[in-house]
């Protein structure tokens, strides 16, 4: 077991890990933040119901970049779903792969970071903001920099495909740095595999810019293997008139912790967030949101559903800033829990800290179970109470899964969502 | 500048009303604290053993606490080696009666508006007056006493009722449970007591009116009400502290217990010398306040109104541990200028069927930052939990901040937990209509706002609400720019 926390042998700790000779700056900027914090123990705040660096102690043996694992095309081809068109980019273990990604739809081009230095890469997604950018800036081996054309539109979406496979738990540390140029569109989609059941622990960063009258849409789907750990940093800088839209499905792990992170930098920028977390076993899914709105006219939604069920814990924690100059805010927040099982837990935490007078604010938060008058209408009419149950988790489940708006995902989405609805819930 | 402003101008500049502080001797311990002094306290108030033990016990388990820094509040370190922690008006005998009262200590009473005369007893309310530290005057003792109801100074209850202090003392709030808990469990100088035997209902509001005067003096009460099966009892604190320019502090512990079927109801208007309007001076307000429902069907309800003090960290809980049992929760949090408020509540649900209600309205205008903190927690076996949180804060100015940290903890499947949260400022449609009808800007705010924050007015005693109303007025009238 490796102490990786503050106070204990946090210097050992990052002696056994990968160093890598490129981006000298960002990487000595980050072991000396490291060197002083270590990785977050359970008595912060942030890390409180999410013990995740206990949970890599005791799984992760090495911190060595995991090794390359064998990608086939047909590999590739079975994880698309159906009815997906456009360019696929994949990863091996959080290293993008040219010969196996295609990239060919015309509006954006696609370099590796240790191509393209960008001066972007690193600012972001600060350090400060959590000690996992830290680690992830300290041994990243390589990543990609996405740029879309100035003006137009990327008709196809990009599929980003992690295949995720390590031994003994080595770490896994995707880095991703997109910039969406002036009056541009594109919709990502990500999705990770897992290539078998063993234990891994990825620690993903990912920065967006979205400039001028830009928007990007940005769907995530987690569905991993029930021993995976991972940790994402979901970083966006959101410029005048821009929008960004992010939804993100979580169905199975063993611990997720993302840190999602909207700066509303400029005057009528939106910043939409969506999640549903539909949980069984033994998985945790801690979801933070930070939205900054920082000047005026600005607008922010965020709606995250959870239903949970066996030993699943949720944890969620929206935190949303309103500035002193971000005067005429809307910014609206919602959580909604079902609780189905004993031995669930939900711990969440609606957060406003507000300093401007002339906004809109509000924040709901509720859990409870399924109503009984709701099962008991639909039985009334001849409906089965298995079947009746799922129609009302459905319904739960649809309200996020109608944000999708690229089709074919959506009815990916949708299906398994109805799978897991009708099996273990 | 807009007529608006002006008007706030006027009312922020204005100076606290109950600002001064009457020369009087004084019997006070040396500065620092340490195990001697503890001791010397104790020697004072000629307590027992057991309880010096408590308090050094307490002492120990402090000098191992940090200073909480998690609270949305910022403030100088406070030396608590330079604080006094005892005073006390020099007396040679205890009073018997109201004529042996040291006459300028009743006018302090006069000029607050609170007397300790017939015209309390018509009005139904047994004061017991604290003043810096000794309990000086208690009226109704005798009608109380008759329904064997103990409601007395607590180092009294210590002499005449130590089996039940030394039962509830630290029960709900124990030595360990924070820093300022610790502190006070050590140093804690007088407050007040209250006992009701079970079946009893107690015929009128008790109620208690804290005051700090001297200076450099922390001010450390403890608060212990006990409601046996079946009784009730309304509890009133009501605070008001001259002008000073040093910050003082105030940890008080507030402790709560209610068996089987009982209900206390706690009612506080908080209005300490929240400093100048360049923030300067205060009170710093650290209040450890927590009840217990111990048995089924028993129910605890906070209503506070907080006005005052520089700092306020203040968050008044209700374990819920009895079946059926139900905490509740009503809030006004008025700051203006530079003060600083971090309050809320705790609702933790262990027993079945409990429930919880928290209405919780943040007013910030100025300078000022207003945050509410709460935790709503069901835990594994408390089976059908309901709770319903409302937490809405009004800004007034744009140099202000509201801010909301609930934390939502459900470990049960049954558990029904709704919690909302608003921010917004008075509306110009609001203030147009009233306008409109001929009602002026500054009555047009007055009367929104109390509005606003009635839900939470209504729940207080009759004559704690027109005090509340006053207080609000007085704060808020014309803030909106």
């Amino acid at each position: 077991m490796t102490t990786i926390t503050k106070n204990k042998a946090t210097d050992q700790f990052l002696e056994n890990i990968a160093y890598f000779s490129n981006f000298q700056e960002l990487r000595n900027e980050s072991l000396a933040f490291l060197k002083n914090t270590g990785l977050p123990h359970s008595k912060e705040e942030e890390y409180k119901f999410t013990q995740i660096s206990k949970k890599i102690e005791q799984n992760i043996s090495t911190f060595l970049a995991a090794d390359k694992i064998s990608i086939s095309a047909e590999l590739i081809k079975s994880n698309l779903f159906e009815g997906f068109e456009g360019d696929v980019v994949v990863f091996n273990n959080g290293l993008f792969i040219e010969e196996l990604s295609s990239i060919s739809s015309p509006g954006y081009t696609l370099s590796k970071l240790s191509d393209s230095n960008s001066e972007l890469l690193g600012s972001v997604a600060k350090i400060e903001n959590d000690p996992f950018v830290a680690l992830n800036n300290l041994s990243f081996e390589d990543g990609i920099h996405i740029k879309t054309e100035k003006g137009k539109k990327v008709e196809k979406p990009i599929l980003f495909l992690y295949f995720n496979q390590a031994n003994q738990g080595q770490i896994i540390q995707p880095r991703v740095l997109i910039e969406v140029a002036e009056n541009s569109e594109v919709t990502f989609i990500e999705n990770t595999v897992s290539q078998d059941e063993e234990t891994y622990f990825s620690n993903t960063v990912v920065e967006v810019k979205v400039a001028q009258n830009a928007h990007a849409y940005y769907y995530r789907l987690q569905n991993e293997n029930r021993k995976a750990i991972s940790v994402t940093n979901f970083a966006t800088d959101i410029h005048r008139y821009a929008t960004f839209t992010s939804v993100a499905l979580q169905l199975q792990a063993d611990m997720l912790r993302n840190n999602l992170t909207l700066n509303l930098l400029d005057k009528g920028c939106v910043g939409n967030m969506y999640g549903l977390y539909l949980l069984n076993g033994k998985t945790h899914v801690d979801n933070h949101t930070n939205v900054d709105h920082t000047k005026p006219n600005s607008d922010s939604n965020e709606l995250y559903k959870g239903i949970l069920t066996d030993s699943a814990r949720g944890v969620f924690n929206g935190k949303i800033f309103v500035r002193q100059d971000a005067q005429k805010t809307n910014a609206f927040q919602q959580n909604n829990n079902i609780l189905l099982s004993e031995n669930a837990i939900i711990n969440t935490k609606p957060q406003l800290e507000i300093w401007a007078d002339d906004v809109k604010c509000s924040h709901g938060c509720t859990t409870g179970q399924l109503d009984e008058e709701a099962l008991f209408y639909l039985q009334a009419r001849g409906i089965g109470k298995e079947q009746a149950r799922g129609l009302l988790l459905y319904a739960v489940a649809g309200e996020v899964l109608e944000q999708i708006a690229y089709e074919p995902f959506k009815a990916y989405c949708i299906q398994l969502v109805e799978d897991r609805l009708g099996s273990s819930f | 500048m807009s007529k608006d402003n002006q008007i706030l101008e006027e009312l922020t500049s204005k100076d606290y009303e109950h600002g001064w502080s009457v020369d009087m001797e004084v019997d006070e311990a040396a500065t620092g604290l340490n195990e001697d002094i503890i001791k010397w306290i104790s020697a004072k108030k000629e307590e027992p053993q057991w309880l010096l033990e408590w308090r050094l016990k307490a002492f120990k388990t402090w000098q191992e606490m940090k200073e909480p820094d998690w609270a949305n509040v910022t403030y100088p370190k406070i030396d608590l080696q330079a604080l006094k922690y005892y005073s006390a008006p020099k007396k040679s005998n205890k009073p018997k009666s109201l004529d042996e009262i040291d006459p300028e200590l009743l006018q302090i009473y006069e000029r607050l508006g609170i007397s300790l005369n017939e015209q309390k007893k018509l009005q139904g309310i047994a004061v017991d007056a604290v003043l810096d530290s000794v309990s000086v005057g208690t009226t109704f003792k005798h009608t109380l006493s008759k329904l064997g109801i103990v409601f007395c100074s607590f180092s009294e209850a210590v002499k005449e009722h130590p089996e039940l202090v030394k039962k509830y003392l630290g029960s709900v709030v124990p030595i360990t449970d924070n820093y300022y808990a610790a502190l006070n469990s050590a140093v804690f100088s007088d407050g007040s007591f209250c006992y009701i035997p079970a079946g009893v209902r107690c015929p009128m509001e008790l109620s208690t009116y804290f005051r700090i005067n001297a200076a450099n003096t922390g001010q450390f009460e403890r608060t212990l009400i006990v409601a046996e099966e079946s009784s009730y009892v309304s509890y009133l604190e009501g605070c008001t502290a001259p002008q000073r320019d040093e910050n003082q502090l105030h940890a008080a512990v507030v402790e709560i217990y209610a068996a089987k079927h009982a209900e206390v109801k706690y009612s506080t208007v908080q209005n300490w010398f929240p400093g100048d309007k360049n923030g300067k001076g205060g009170i710093y307000n650290f209040v450890t306040k927590r009840g217990i429902c111990a048995g089924d069907y028993s129910k605890i309800s906070w209503t506070q109104v907080e006005t005052g003090s520089a700092v306020t960290w203040k968050y008044p809980s209700c374990i819920l541990k009895g079946d059926h049992s139900i905490g509740e929760f009503y809030s006004v949090a008025v700051t203006n200028n530079y003060q600083q408020a971090d309050t809320g509540t705790k609702m933790i649900h262990i027993g079945k069927n409990t429930k919880s209600r928290i209405v919780s309205k943040g007013i910030s205008a100025g300078k000022s930052q207003n945050s509410y903190r709460g935790q709503v927690q069901v835990m594994k076996r408390a089976t059908n939990a309901r709770n319903f949180s409302q937490c809405d804060s009004l800004l007034m100015g744009d140099r202000c901040g509201a801010h909301t940290f609930p934390y939502i903890d459900i470990q049960n499947p049954t558990a029904k937990v709704e919690h909302e949260a608003t921010t917004s400022k008075i509306g110009e449609d609001q203030l147009f209509y009233c306008n409109q009808r001929g009602i002026a800007t500054e009555d047009a705010v007055a009367l929104i706002v109390n509005g606003y924050a009635k839900e939470v007015l209504n729940q207080l005693p009759m004559e704690f609400a027109v005090e509340a109303q006053k207080l609000l007025a007085l704060t808020l009238e014309g803030s909106v720019g």
